[in-house]
């Protein structure tokens, strides 16, 4: 028979030793690509087009890339999956139709994000002959980081307190009054994570803009939403695999700026998720 | 003479296949409180919460019979503006997620009231009815949450009052409060007597003979008597009211 006290302490053991496995390897990860990208980061790598066939220069275009077709999926799935987690959990009545729908989002966030890439093709840049264009690729990404969204948002819907939905309709306000003034500004917190989420994976993502938007090598910046662009992903894609002899360095480098670029974004999302919570009244 | 505010006939509310309130036939008057008590499951608050139509929320309510305000028929009302006129506090205070000030005007400006100044005098005027206003004029922008909860349910009070009702129910709602503060919402609720028709669900049967004018006994979904405090609690009609205002069972 095993005392009490020692099983404690080897139940404390696993459970401090899982959540430092979980540490380490981001750590490593953030370590490494730090040590060996940080020499390629100057203001020629951060400002200027890739050069010499992608061995020199900066990337720039692929940032700038980046970071449009960020914004872009964040300006289309935020406000449709917004209003979709507002229906599902205000509105929408618990029957066969909502199931369906609620079944549809859950395998949404399973699709391989290869078929979105596939998809996104066959939709938007064929059927709607958006083209290859920045425009295809933020809706596609868009579409991928829908069910994320929605999930998360229905779930900080759902965390607002029935009561207080109760206190506002019995003082005569109308649903959406409720919605709107009551359950919506404390439920900004939660809604928040899902965009921060939802920036993570449509930066880093490789498959979904490699038919919709991609542009193997493009020395300038896209002009219109219709244009191709460069995107840091498939950048760090084609620098490690289909150009021979890129100093490591420019490819840890480019690493180093996806990393950036993401935590930055998030860390945004983040200050005004703190500022909301502040004003949190309970 | 008095004046009947809410007229319920041949009640009957179920909750999927479960009866929550049996033939319920019952008058509310204005001016007066009426006292409502029974032990738990027999149907007071389900009672209340379909005077001002919240029993709606729940998906599997069913009803039949009627319930006429003012001699109109509630179910074809205009559901905000009922709730506008029959307002409602609820056993737990329950401020919303804004300041005091905020939490006040919440229902005036839900009815579209925009001027800042006459917002301001509708939160003065209803604090000062629920006998709240010396404790927190000074801080009307601090979260509602930082109050007592003595002082949180007077501000509740105070809400609904401020959207200036006819009638107001009350859910228990000195459940969570300590004597004193029992005290003092009963005093805000004998005070508003004079303006409003009142129910008061109570478990307490002592708060119940207090200040209901009129008391009723629910048990099981059915009202087993209703009749002037005086008499209930002194000569009821029905053994089982005599029973559970004796502490017999309950």
């Amino acid at each position: 028979m095993v005392s009490s006290k020692k099983t404690e302490k080897i139940a404390f053991f696993l459970l401090f030793l899982a959540t430092l496995l979980i540490v380490v390897p981001v750590g490593l990860i953030v370590v490494i690509i730090i040590k060996k990208g940080i020499g390629a980061i100057s203001w020629q790598f951060l400002s200027d087009i890739p050069r010499q066939g992608m061995r020199a220069g900066g990337i720039l275009p692929a940032i700038v890339g980046t970071i449009y077709l960020v914004l872009g999926a964040l300006i289309f799935a935020l406000p449709i999956g917004l209003l979709a987690a507002i229906y599902l959990s205000e509105y929408a009545k618990d029957n066969y139709l909502t199931r369906i729908i609620k079944l549809a989002i859950v395998n949404l966030a399973g699709v391989p994000s290869v078929v979105y890439g596939l998809f996104g093709l066959a939709i938007f840049v064929v059927f709607f002959k958006f083209g290859t264009s920045i425009l295809s690729g933020s809706l596609t990404l868009g579409i991928m980081i829908l069910p994320v969204i929605i999930t998360t948002s229905r779930e900080a819907l759902e965390s607002v307190p029935y009561s207080f939905r109760e206190a506002s309709l019995s003082l005569g306000a109308s649903k959406w009054q409720t919605i709107r003034h009551i359950v919506l500004p404390n439920a900004i917190p939660g809604i928040l994570t899902g965009a921060i989420l939802g920036i993570g994976r449509a930066a880093g993502e490789t498959a979904p803009i490699l038919f919709t938007v991609a542009a193997f090598y493009l020395p300038q910046m896209p002009k219109s939403i219709f244009d191709q662009a460069m995107a840091l992903p498939y950048h760090l894609y084609v620098i490690s695999t289909q150009v021979p002899n890129v100093d490591e360095k420019i490819r840890y480098g480019t690493a180093l700026v996806l990393l950036f670029l993401v935590l930055f974004m998030n860390l945004i999302a983040i200050i005004i998720r703190y500022q909301f919570r502040k004003q949190k009244k309970w | 003479m008095v004046r009947t505010k809410i007229n319920i006939k041949n009640l009957n509310i179920w909750f999927g296949d479960v009866p929550a309130l049996k033939n319920l036939s019952i008058k509310i008057y204005v001016n007066e409180i009426l006292s409502v008590i029974g032990p738990s499951n027999s149907g007071k608050t389900t009672f209340l919460r379909m005077l001002n139509r919240l029993n709606e929320l729940e998906t599997n309510f069913k009803m039949s019979g009627q319930v006429e305000f003012d001699n109109q028929d509630i179910m074809k009302m205009n559901v905000e503006l009922l709730r506008k006129k029959i307002g409602m506090v609820f056993a737990l205070p329950l401020p919303l997620p804004l300041s005091i000030f905020d939490n006040i005007a919440y229902g005036a400006r839900m009815h579209g009231v925009k001027n800042k100044k006459k917002l301001q005098q509708i939160v003065e005027q209803a604090l000062q009815k629920a006998y709240l206003w010396d404790e927190v004029k000074d801080r009307l922008d601090v979260s509602a949450f930082k109050l007592s909860g003595g002082q949180q349910q007077r501000l509740c009070i105070a809400r609904t009052l401020a959207v200036e009702p006819e009638v107001i129910l009350f859910d228990e709602p000195c459940s969570g409060l300590d004597p004193i503060s029992t005290a003092k919402v009963e005093e805000a609720m004998l005070k508003l007597k004079k303006d409003y028709a009142m129910v008061l669900v109570t478990n307490n049967v002592k708060q119940a003979a207090r200040v209901g004018d009129s008391t009723a006994f629910f048990l099981s979904g059915e009202l087993i008597e209703v009749d002037k405090t005086d008499k209930m609690f002194t000569v009821p009609s029905d053994k089982r009211t005599d029973d559970y205002i004796r502490g017999k069972f309950g």
